[in-house]
């Protein structure tokens, strides 16, 4: 290799070592060093504790002190020699033109206008069909990527599974009896069957107690109170505005509220919002009790429940 | 043996002049060049969590009975996903930490990549010839967006379960196609038939992280081929990037910079614990968390849900539940419609068409920097909305009142933040010494009582920036005269 003789291999413009250009940042190299080299040395021996730590006991506090001070007098370490060791310059790069010149852009426009002009003109049938058939692919192309995915909404969103006769029980089945509730006591219910559901989730409140036979509790407008029945009355338990549970119920107030912005309904008055961005009362389950003192709806909701749809009349 | 190597690829390939060419790229010195730098590391400590993450993850809704050392959620009935979940924070080793090093990097990545669209904002550095490099990196904002809600979304616990209701109502609320985007997402009526999970799941590590990867790719090939932007100084003009070469010095204090900000990822991994879902419980339907935050950049949609009137209309025979739909879907779809078309629209307002390649300082700038601060002012407010009840509390106020404030402080506050913004930079660039670097003064005492002030030396480094910039030079001790020629040329011995 080293016979032959010298030759020129390209510009490499150099500078010596005393150049002003290649002075390190720092004031005092000598003492940047060796904070770069205590830092690194702890570097290394963090990643060692990490290794160790990672062995003996799997805790995240020793895990992540060790790693951290391991990545972090390394990295700390690198960058003080490359920021404070290294030359700085100030070094020059020039920048060009990336645009071509006019000529060069003539000619790729001939290129695709004159060249691809007459190849399309000569044969519009060949190249209208293909256009036919290349845009049709792409439409038939995306039947099974969307169509495929799930069903249509149809009637699904307008219905829930209360229906005339639907028993009230607990998220655990259990059937609700008329005395199960205190005045003030809220319970979610389900249709049997039905335990679970998002849809069907519905609060239940006892506002009073009423005796068999006494004039209902009478709900404010635009409530209905021959919808309750010994003061009990149910709401469905999702949100009119995004369909959060409403879960929260303040019995001073007698108000539900929403946990997620806050919408609060007023439960003596048919649960219309009184604040926030809900912009719909809860739907309202109508009650009965059947011969053995079972809870039971009268019928379904009489409107979907839920936040506002397009299809929503 | 590295020469050896290096003919051998060379050879093939042809590299050594494209390669030498690269290690003598040149970046500006400047601390908010960094910015950028956070967000590319950090998405590298995204990928890499992930992965690890991915081989304990399972994907799927199917309830099981959990059986793993966390005591409290023996014998309950929870979904795969939340039980493979707390597995991975309590039974995989280091699990925990990867978790929450992999949800804190998502935090911080979205973080600096706002900072530095800010940065790039401010400086005017989206100008002619970079305004792709903006759209391209708009485009990965929006997608880490994304891809963060479809990742906090995946444990399936009670609080990102309720964020996932929430997006269903959203899309629900979309006049026309509302309902069936919904259905097809979800498989049907909410909570779906179960596929969702995996859905999210395969969104979220593989097709987002791969277009953000192209995306990537595009960023920093642009940035290669139209060089930096840099600020005015001496020696910088229009034509020219004065810096670092970026071997050796730019790398070695870009890689420092990787492995600190991994450090700072991993610390506050192990000591700021984030989204305990194992204290959230798992999801379901009709229960519901009194602490329902989204992670941060989720927020101002929070927010502006929140301090919305409730307007739904009715018409035509149509729900058309404007109080979602309008903050929810029309106010983001406007703001990162503005983010897109900006370098456009401001290129259309000055009728500037010139290429740009030095940067502005903001206030040269006082429109630009009004407008930006105004934006910004509108999504910080609307990002505090989502915090009303939390106000509301520390306060003691009611919270009628809170959201009556916001109401009325998100549409005045940006306006006036606007006027406001565009004084002080008038002001500013009267003010000749403004943002200066200042040199210290030693004030003596002569002892016939007289004060003498002496200006101290520059700081070295500051002395670098009065030197005339040159090419990269290769390093040597001394030049041996039968080496050098005239022009500085170096001959090469072989
Ligand atoms: C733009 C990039 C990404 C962002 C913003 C992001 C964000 C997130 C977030 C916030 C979580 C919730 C973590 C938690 O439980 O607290 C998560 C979970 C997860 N991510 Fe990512 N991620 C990204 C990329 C990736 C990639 C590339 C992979 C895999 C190759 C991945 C795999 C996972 C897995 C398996 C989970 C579920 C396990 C868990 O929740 O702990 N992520 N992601
Ligand atoms: S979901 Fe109930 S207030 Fe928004």
């Amino acid at each position: 290799m080293s016979d032959e003789s010298p030759q020129l291999t390209g510009a490499l413009p150099v500078a010596a070592l005393d150049d002003p250009h290649l002075q390190p940042y720092a004031a005092h190299p000598e003492r940047v060093n060796a904070v770069a080299v205590l830092s690194m040395v702890v570097g290394f021996l963090g990643f060692i504790g990490f290794g160790i730590t990672f062995w003996i006991s799997d805790q995240v506090q020793w895990e992540a002190a060790t790693l951290g001070v391991g990545l972090f007098g390394l990295g700390f370490g690198v960058a003080a020699w490359g920021k404070y060791l290294m030359p700085q310059g100030p070094f020059v790069e020039e920048r060009h033109d990336f645009h071509s010149t006019e000529a060069e852009r003539d000619a790729m426009s001939a290129a695709v206008l004159e060249r691809g002009g007459i190849v399309v003109k000569r044969r519009k049938v060949l190249g209208g069909l293909f256009a036919l058939g290349a845009g049709t692919f792409g439409v038939v192309a995306a039947f099974p990527l969307i169509r495929s995915l799930g069903p249509k909404p149809g009637r699904a969103l307008f219905t829930t599974n209360w229906k005339k006769d639907s028993l009230l029980v607990s998220l655990e089945g259990r059937p609700v009896k008329v005395s199960d509730l205190d005045v003030g006591g809220v319970l979610t219910v389900f249709p049997k069957g039905f335990e679970g559901s998002s849809p069907d989730q519905t609060i239940l409140i006892r506002l009073a107690d009423i005796a068999p036979g006494e004039p209902p509790f009478p709900l404010a407008p635009p409530g209905r109170s021959d919808w309750t029945v010994r003061g009990y009355v149910a709401y469905s338990k999702m949100c009119t505005h995004l369909g959060c549970p409403v879960g929260l119920y303040q019995e001073q107030t007698q108000q539900l509220v929403c946990p997620c912005h806050q919408s609060i309904f007023n439960v003596v008055a048919g649960a219309i919002p009184e604040f926030g961005p809900a912009p719909r009362p809860l739907p309202q389950l109508p009650l009965k009790v059947d011969a053995q003192g079972f809870l039971r709806s009268q019928a379904g909701y009489d409107q979907p429940v839920g936040p506002g749809f397009w299809e929503r009349p | 043996m590295i020469d050896k190597s290096l003919r051998w690829v060379d050879d093939r390939l042809g590299v050594a002049k494209g390669g030498r060419t690269f290690l003598d790229k040149i970046f500006p010195d400047h601390w908010s060049f960094m910015l950028g730098e956070i967000a590319l590391y950090s998405f590298v400590v995204l990928l890499a969590t992930g992965v690890f993450l991915t081989l304990y993850y399972v994907p799927s809704a199917k309830e099981v009975i959990y059986h793993g050392s966390y005591l409290p959620l023996r014998g309950q009935r929870v979904s795969e996903a939340y039980a493979s979940t707390i597995g991975l924070s309590f039974d995989v080793k280091s699990g925990l930490l990867m978790r929450q090093a992999h949800h804190w990097a998502a935090d911080i990545f979205l973080g600096s990549i706002a900072v530095h669209m800010a940065r790039v904002f401010f400086t005017g550095a989206f100008r002619k010839p970079r305004e792709l490099n903006w759209v391209v990196g708009v485009s990965m904002l929006l997608l880490g967006i994304l891809n963060g809600f479809l990742g906090y979304s995946l444990p399936d616990d009670l609080v990102s379960g309720t964020g996932i209701r929430i997006a269903y109502s959203i899309l629900e609320s979309i006049p026309i196609v509302g309902s069936y985007i919904a259905f097809f997402l979800f498989g049907g009526n909410y909570p779906g038939n179960g596929i969702i999970i995996p859905r999210f799941f395969i969104i979220h590590v593989l097709i987002i992280p791969a277009i953000i990867v192209g995306l990537l790719a595009a960023h920093l090939g642009l940035l290669v081929k139209q060089k930096h932007t840099q600020f005015p100084g001496k020696g910088r003009t229009e034509h020219n990037v004065v810096g670092s070469p970026m071997f050796p010095t730019f790398m070695a204090k870009t890689t420092g910079f990787m492995f600190m900000t991994t450090a700072t990822i991993f610390l506050l991994a192990g000591f700021a614990q984030i989204n305990p879902i194992w204290q959230f419980g798992p999801y379901q339907p009709y229960q519901i968390s009194y602490a329902v935050q989204p992670d941060w950049y989720m927020g101002w949609l929070d927010g502006a849900l929140r301090i919305m009137p409730s307007w739904e209309f009715v018409g035509w025979g149509h729900t058309w539940p404007l109080e979602v739909f309008l903050p929810a879907v029309l106010f983001p779809g406007i703001v990162f419609n503005l983010f897109f078309a900006w370098p456009f629209l401001e290129a259309k307002l000055t009728k500037d068409r010139a290429y740009h390649n030095l940067l502005d300082r903001p206030r040269d700038r006082p429109k630009r920097t009004a407008a930006g601060a105004s934006v910004f002012m509108l999504l910080f407010m609307v990002f505090c909305a989502s915090s009303t009840d939390v106000l509301a509390n520390f306060f003691n106020v009611p919270l009628q009142s809170v959201l009556i404030t916001f109401r009325i402080i998100v549409i005045v506050l940006p306006i006036l933040t606007f006027f406001v913004t565009y004084q002080i930079c008038k002001e500013l660039q009267g003010y000749e010494a403004a943002g200066k670097r200042k040199h210290p003064v030693v004030v003596t005492l002569t002892p016939e009582g007289e004060y003498r002030t002496t200006e101290m030396a520059p700081h070295p480094g500051d002395g670098h920036e009065e030197i005339e910039p040159i090419p990269v030079p290769t390093f040597i001790n001394l030049v041996p005269p039968e080496l050098a020629t005239g022009s500085g040329v170096r001959r090469v011995m072989r």
